[in-house]
């Protein structure tokens, strides 16, 4: 017999209080993170990061410098770890495979006609099977979001699972680009949306689209996690992208993962920060922690 | 496959956020002396009584300072003090002077805020968060807001002539030290009236503090005399026959006893008592931030506030989930330390209502309610309750009938509008209420009838300046703050 799991009407979606959420969110800043738990943190969220080159401009050789990055993120600290992945374009999954090799770093990929996703289907589940025939350990796709705005979740869903079905044994990003969704209502109920639809992640932004990830949306977006979670018992991944640069904000990012999720959570199966920048400013202030000074962003490798 | 993958998932230990490093204010940034005299007449005098009283870190038990005991001889030389003021000087300072004074005291307060925040939270155990963020800014913003008005008083009340009452004697409660004596001095300054403030004997030294910046704000010797006691130096200031205002905010027993004794005098009153605010949910709300709002709305400053929405009302096809996240938040709630910036909830103000709490506690398990607590530590020293909620409580209960000043919050369900708002209205009480729900029609419909001097929509426990203050029924009467807190301190001629 086959079980199919009942798909709630996402009209119905709970609605969210701007002014509410946008305190409590604030409220998480209000954390003091000092000493050890600091630098635990610091050393969680480089271990959380996605390390990313969305460029028309990408090369091979540049892929390459980052996938050493990704494993060598500064060895004049001993004992730091990894980042979590690294996520390219398809045409680059397979240089980025290559070059991490048995590091255990994922090999992400966008697909679905990222950043747009104005393509037909047919194109999206071909660029996504591509990727994933490369050897794109988990996929980063993006939902359609006039779809979304006209009010056509069935499409939306579909398109969702259609994707979810592609990847084979691949993670499930689904992207919502929330800066294009604008409210919080629309936020919450694309992540249902997605979550029901197959997603193993939920992620914020493509990080072409300003806003992109802001702490309320986040939190809006755990939220959602926690309720399908209570609804379900199965657990969904976040990722926050774009606009996380400094280490204060990704502790701050922490606590508040912490607070809604849980110890659970608290790890790079479950949390990703979408980030490029946010890695050397890390290193920095855990540099700032051992030795007790500042230094120059130059002895920090750019890539 | 030749080599095994690595795996580079790695746990660090940030797994509970009470777990994390601590992180102390600094206690050294405030000077509390050993012993503080009475401030009378521009002056620290020694008492007439000769006695002193100690005040104690609720979180340490240790003693902090200690403080003068005023009697009514101490009593009398305030008001005289207050009369002699108000009748030489102050009465005739113009207003726009007055406002420069209530200005600089507002500038002062700002500038020592830090210092007043610690104190603050030594003396009454409240968290270290709330009084840097809320306490001393929200005092300052008093002050700046009512020194506005100083030289505005012919807009306030158009075409009338507002003048002064005179002597005004202030009686505050332990909840909110520093803002109490904020919101009762600064309106009492711009009308033009001099000021006989008590402390309550539990929390006397932010007030003390703000003595010793009104002192060296230069304000005219007599306009502000602040004395500590207990209930009997509040007694002696109530009955003073030179008074020609009473504002007091405190418990509803001694709001009673204080009408009382001042029936067939001419003296003006202004009474803020207790509460047991309504927080009603209904199942089209916004529920994550309805259950932070009932979270601050109870556990903010240990439930210790008067407009704390202790009875939850929670419509029924919600109220599993609501209470699931209730207790999933309280879980994450940090007690403990209320010098830690981490601290959510402090010290409970005194052993004394430390045991009026747990004695609550008891009666709800007694009356067969459910009760359940976050499971966190709290320190072995110091007097702490952990944050409680009880489910299954009815109308008829003790614990949704009294006034408990704790963290402690009863829940009931509800079917229909009209219910909710009968049974919200069902108390002797009426100072505040919190509706949550996404539908503006309900909500205008809710604030009409429900009968309490604030009511929050989809919020709870904001405060400005601007807005006045105050309660219907046994919550006493008279407005604070706003253009309406003006009113309390004015004969309209």
């Amino acid at each position: 017999m086959v079980v199919t799991k009942s798909i709630p009407d996402f009209s119905l979606s709970p609605h969210i209080d701007q002014v509410g959420v946008e305190e409590r969110a604030k409220r998480f800043t209000t954390r003091s993170i000092k000493n050890e738990t600091k630098i635990n943190g610091l050393k969680l969220a480089l271990n959380m990061i996605d390390l990313t080159t969305l460029e028309g401009k990408d090369t091979d050789g540049k892929v390459k410098q980052l996938c050493y990055k990704a494993q060598h993120l500064h060895d004049a600290y001993p004992g730091l770890p990894t980042v979590a992945a690294v996520c390219v374009y398809p045409s680059m999954v397979k240089v980025a495979k290559k070059a991490l090799g048995n590091s255990g770093i994922k090999v992400a990929s966008v697909s679905t006609a990222f950043p747009s996703g104005q393509a037909p289907r047919d194109v999206k589940i071909r660029d996504t099977k591509f990727a994933v025939s490369e050897g794109a350990d988990e996929i980063d796709m993006v939902i359609s979001r006039g779809k979304f705005h006209m009010g056509e979740y069935n499409f939306v869903y579909d398109e969702i699972a259609a994707v979810k079905e592609a990847c084979g044994n691949a993670r499930l990003k689904v992207i919502l680009e929330t800066g294009e969704l604008v409210t919080y209502d629309k936020v919450r109920r694309a992540s249902d949306i997605a979550m029901y639809a197959g997603a193993d992640f939920i992620k914020t932004s493509t990080g072409k689209i300003s806003p992109a990830a802001t702490m309320p949306v986040t939190l809006v977006m755990l939220e959602a996690i926690r309720d399908f979670y209570y609804k379900t018992g199965k657990k969904i991944a976040m990722k926050p992208a774009g606009g996380i640069s400094k280490a204060k904000l990704a502790l701050h990012y922490l606590v508040m993962l912490n607070e809604v999720l849980g110890e659970e959570w608290m790890n790079n199966e479950w949390f990703r920060f979408g980030a490029s920048s946010l890695a050397n400013d890390i290193l920095m202030q855990l540099m700032k922690q051992k030795t007790g000074v500042y230094q120059s962003a130059d002895y920090f490798s750019v890539d | 496959m030749a080599k095994a993958i690595k795996n580079n998932t790695i746990k660090l230990k940030f797994d509970s956020a009470r777990n994390l490093a601590p992180a102390p204010e600094s206690k050294s940034a405030a000077t509390i002396k050993d012993r503080y005299e009475l401030f009378i007449n521009g002056e620290f005098q020694k008492p007439l009584s000769k006695k002193y009283f100690a005040s104690i870190n609720p979180a340490t038990e240790e003693k902090l300072s200690e403080v003068a005991e005023a009697n009514t001889a101490d009593v009398n030389k305030a008001v005289e003090a207050a009369r002699t003021a108000y009748e030489k000087v102050w009465k005739k300072t113009s207003p726009k002077e007055r406002a420069k004074y209530i200005y600089r005291i507002a500038r002062m307060v700002q500038e020592r805020a830090r210092e007043l925040a610690i104190i603050e939270t030594l003396d009454g155990g409240k968290p270290i968060r709330e009084s840097r963020d809320f306490d001393v800014p929200t005092a300052a913003n008093h002050f700046f807001y009512y020194a506005g008005w100083a030289d505005k008083l012919e807009y306030a009340f158009p075409n009338r002539n507002a003048q002064p009452l005179g002597v005004a004697g202030q009686i505050i409660p332990w909840n909110f030290p520093l803002l109490m004596a904020a919101w009762k001095i600064a309106p009492a300054l711009a009308t033009g009236n001099t000021v006989v403030l008590k402390p309550a004997e539990g929390t006397p030294l932010t007030a003390l503090k703000l003595a010793e910046i009104i002192q060296e704000a230069d304000l005219p010797p007599g306009v502000v005399n602040i004395i500590t006691g207990a209930g009997e130096t509040g007694a002696a200031i109530v009955n003073h026959p030179d008074i020609n205002k009473i504002a007091f905010t405190g418990s509803t027993n001694v709001g009673k006893i204080i009408q009382k004794a001042i029936a067939g005098t001419n003296k003006k009153a202004t009474l803020e008592l207790g509460g047991k605010a309504a927080n009603i949910i209904f199942e089209d709300a916004p529920i994550d931030q309805a259950v932070e709002g009932v979270i601050n709305g109870i556990f903010f400053n240990q439930g210790h506030v008067c407009c704390a929405g202790s009875r939850l009302f929670v419509q029924e096809s919600v109220a599993k989930v609501v209470i699931q996240k209730l207790k999933d938040r309280m879980e994450s709630l940090i007690v403990g330390d209320p010098m830690d910036k981490n601290t959510d909830i402090g010290a409970i103000n005194s052993k004394e209502q430390l045991g009026i709490i747990n004695n609550y506690l008891a009666i709800g398990q007694k009356e067969g309610a459910e009760m359940y607590q976050s499971s966190c530590a709290i320190p072995k020293k110091g007097y702490f309750c952990r944050p409680t909620i009880f489910t299954g409580v009815a109308q008829s209960s003790r614990i949704a009938q009294e006034e408990i000043f704790g963290p402690v919050l009863t829940i009931q369900t509800f079917r229909t509008e009209d219910e909710v708002i009968e049974k919200a209205n069902n108390t002797p009480f009426g100072l505040s209420a919190g509706v949550w729900t996404d539908k503006g029609s309900k909500i205008f419909n809710m604030t009409t009838k429900l009968r309490a001097g604030v009511v929050w929509a989809n919020t709870y426990n904001k405060f400005d300046p601007t807005s006045p203050f105050g309660g219907y029924k046994e919550s006493g009467y008279g407005r604070e703050g706003g253009l309406h807190g003006l009113s309390a301190y004015v004969d309209i001629v």
